[in-house]
């Protein structure tokens, strides 16, 4: 953990702060609707489904495969100058919603669309960690 | 009652475009409008509608530089890259409602010498979920955002990096035959194969300018237009798209399909024109794929098969759709698509730089905001 984190850092809102909680304590979680259980990501107050307001949450079985992906290897804001090259998934959950993240021990020239991931949480600050991805290697064929 | 030809674009005007200024976006954008006015042979004071960029001039700024007495209409049409021609829609839509007979589209940016897009981004409103979900993990300017849609683009469809260059190349020659383009050296598929990656598969000659100045344009009502200073342009068609999930590219269904797959077949019905009709076409290219994604969302060709489309110089001025006859963002200027619209309709005047011999008609594209789309078809009248 560096003395001082110096990247963006997220501003929750009250619909948001379960999703950063979550993290926090080691979980997936996801925004569910109370009425209709369609699954949505990112958080927000209307289920476009069904339109109810009624909200509760699910833990993310964690697991998912990769749809797409960029290296990154320019520092689009100064905190990041020391992590480049990084590599930021675009995967498909199995809840089917995708989140974003970035890869662990993953080579560049072992991405593909499909590939296994699972999701691990890296705590950065205090009050903040971060999901990311590594090969799942129990199902990579 | 559909908007086809409830409008003309009049008058066109552009700044000298720079990379490096000590002036504000607010001068460059009023420079701008007063040029489009004085081509369209107005005075300043016969506008009496104002659409401006959606983060610059507001209508209180041309109010009070102007001496406009009688304002009847201000609006914008925050879309980002794609406001400036959702704003012909709007223009078109209060002209045919009889509330405006002269309508002011102006943007004005110092885009090089101001904050550059990485910082600008985090202070739209229009991003500020990825601004929670997805900056805080690396994912911040519009390269990174979009380099996820050209991976997936390649490995669906076998796109290269190659055809991607002939779009940078094609461009560059275009804005090479300009004396107001800021970057004029011809460059070759080589060179673009060797700029620095950016956010793979994007590298630097896939990515747009960050430029300095100002372009405007007016939209008239077709009675007003006949008797005005240069001939008239007619708008066709016009229309914008919302892509699915527009905030976040991360949760869209399909990712290599944009807003303007919505918009375009709209616009192409109200014009009554077919896609072998068009004979130039001023496409949004904030990135080289953006183009070849809209030129299929447009229907020139399939999904998927964008990339054998803009080989071997199709899209030169002799190619089998001349596209970016200005050098666009990528050559010209960013000027967030305005200066699209500008060239369409010097293309249809006949007046042009580089002029596509006997240009008819033509059609212009936005692109922003991750996604959003706008067109507007024109003839020459």
């Amino acid at each position: 953990m560096a003395a001082v984190y110096d990247k963006l850092v997220p501003s929750p809102t009250p619909e948001t702060q379960p999703y950063w909680d979550g993290l926090n304590q080691g979980r997936l979680r996801l925004q569910r609707c109370a009425d209709c259980g369609k699954i949505r990501h990112y958080p927000r107050p209307v289920c476009d489904a069904c339109w109810s307001m009624n909200t509760d949450w699910v833990d993310a079985a964690g697991t998912g495969t990769v749809h797409s992906w960029t290296i990154a290897h320019y520092a689009f804001h100064p905190g990041l100058k020391g992590d480049l090259p990084y590599i930021l998934l675009t995967v498909d959950l199995p809840e089917g919603v995708r989140m974003n993240a970035q890869a662990r021990g993953v080579e560049a020239s072992a991405l593909r669309v499909g590939l296994p991931v699972v999701v691990r949480f890296e705590r950065v600050k205090n009050d903040l960690t971060l999901p990311v991805f590594e090969a799942d290697f129990c199902r990579v064929s | 009652m559909p908007l086809r030809e409830a409008g003309a674009v009049t008058g066109v005007g552009e700044t000298q475009y720079l990379r490096g200024t000590d002036r504000t976006a607010l001068s460059f954008q009023l420079e701008a409008s007063l040029a489009a006015i004085r081509d369209a042979g107005l005075k300043p004071t016969d506008i009496d509608g104002l659409i401006p960029y959606g983060h610059g001039a507001v209508a209180e700024d041309f109010i009070t530089n102007f001496g406009i007495e009688d304002l009847r209409f201000s609006a914008t049409t925050p879309m980002g890259g794609a406001s400036a021609v959702a704003a012909i829609q709007c223009a078109l839509a209060v002209i045919q409602a009889g509330i405006c007979k002269h309508v002011l589209l102006s943007l004005g940016r110092i885009g090089y010498s101001g904050g550059r897009i990485g910082t600008r981004v985090q202070q739209m409103p229009q991003f500020k979920v990825i601004g929670e979900f997805e900056m805080p993990l690396g994912a911040i300017a519009p390269a990174q955002l979009y380099a996820p849609m050209v991976r997936r683009h390649m490995e669906l469809y076998g796109t290269t990096s190659r055809q991607l260059a002939e779009i940078a190349v094609t461009t560059r020659y275009h804005a090479s035959l300009q004396t107001n383009a800021t970057m004029r050296t011809p460059i070759t598929i080589e060179d673009h194969q060797s700029s620095r990656m950016i956010s793979d598969p994007l590298r630097l000659l896939d990515c747009s300018l960050e430029s300095d100045g100002g372009a405007a344009v007016v939209i008239s009502a077709p009675d007003r237009a006949r008797d005005m200073a240069k001939r008239p342009v007619m708008v066709m068609g016009v229309a914008e798209g919302h892509p699915d999930s527009p905030s976040a590219i991360t949760q869209r269904p399909d990712l290599t399909t944009l807003g303007l797959a919505k918009a375009a077949p709209k616009a192409f019905a109200m014009a009554g024109v077919d896609r072998a009709d068009i004979d130039v076409a001023e496409v949004y290219d904030c990135f080289t794929y953006i183009v070849m994604c809209q030129l299929e969302d447009l229907g020139f060709c399939k999904k998927g098969e964008g990339g054998p489309f803009v080989q071997d110089g199709a899209l030169g001025l002799h190619g089998r759709l001349p596209v970016n006859t200005h050098g666009g963002l990528l050559s010209q200027a960013h000027m967030a698509g305005m200066n699209h619209i500008v060239e369409l309709v010097r293309q249809l005047r006949g007046e042009a730089a580089a002029q596509v011999s006997n240009a008819e008609v033509g059609l212009v594209t936005g692109y922003g905001d991750m996604g959003d789309g706008a067109i507007a078809i024109m003839r020459r009248a």
